[in-house]
């Protein structure tokens, strides 16, 4: 258990730098940079929770794809590569303060509610097996839905974003 | 391991997303914003299914995932339109529906 909480210092001081480091940088490659660290640290997390097949998915989606995704995004709207000054609005200590309470409400329900619940010392083994199954059983009709919804955000990436 | 590690982590990780949501100008960043809220979700979605001890947790983490991949392609596909029309993504530019 120890090393187990020690694995959970370590990932979640770097997502948390990392996270911060998204949304204050002044450099837009930097922050698609920073965010393979947030996912990263999180695939980690879902490795401690006993989630190997949703750690596996984090990895080749989130890092293999999505971030690429997100640096041909910088790449075609020619963003200055280098810093700029003007990446966080003016109005961004209002936004801090938004942020801040909605994270300090959140902290506060949740000391509130799971003030010592412990995770099971020794966790239900739930296998891919055990996860496909479950996919392909008892939620068949949402993972249809998700597969007519990828295919229509793929015609629809295409139909907007062809010239024409 | 206390629940709460996990669940503090994605409160702390979601209020980070919405301050960049709403302080950054580039469309780009507050996509990324958005994916930092989303993941903050997914391991609340994966630490209560772990106390539960079902799979059904890590079922509706592999939906959001799916999701948010459908959302950044149509997302970058519309940034990229009001890129070649305006030749600017700055959020704070695009105030065509102010009435």
């Amino acid at each position: 258990m120890v090393a187990q909480n020690i694995a959970f210092g370590i990932i979640a001081a770097v997502v948390v730098l990392s996270a911060f480091r998204v949304v204050t940088t002044s450099n837009v490659v930097h922050a698609a940079l920073y965010l393979v660290g947030v996912l990263a640290g999180i695939g980690g997390l879902y490795i401690l929770l006993v989630a190997e097949f949703v750690a596996t998915t984090q990895y080749l989606v989130y890092i293999g794809a999505i971030v690429v995704l997100f640096l041909f995004g910088i790449m075609l709207t020619r963003a200055p590569i280098g810093r700029t000054a003007d990446l966080t609005s003016k109005q961004w200590p209002v936004a801090a303060l938004v942020a801040s309470l909605l994270g300090g409400v959140l902290v506060y329900a949740l000391l509130d509610e799971f003030d010592d619940t412990e995770l099971p010392e020794e966790p239900v083994i739930n296998r891919t097996a055990d996860v496909g199954d479950s996919i392909f059983s008892q939620f068949i009709i949402p993972f249809e839905a998700v597969s007519v919804l990828l295919l229509a955000a793929l015609i629809g990436a295409i139909v907007l974003a062809r010239r024409d | 391991m206390l629940i709460n590690q996990f669940l503090i982590l994605g409160a702390v990780l979601f209020a980070l997303g919405v301050y960049g949501v709403l302080a950054r100008r580039n469309a780009v960043t507050v996509l990324m914003s958005i994916e930092l809220v989303l993941n903050a979700v997914n391991i609340n979605f994966v630490a209560f299914g772990m106390m539960n001890g079902d799979v059904v947790g890590q079922v509706f983490a592999l939906f959001v995932i799916a999701v948010a991949a459908a959302e950044v392609g149509v997302g970058l596909a519309l940034i990229l339109l009001i890129y070649r029309t305006r030749t600017d993504i700055d959020v704070d530019e695009l105030d065509l529906l102010r009435g």
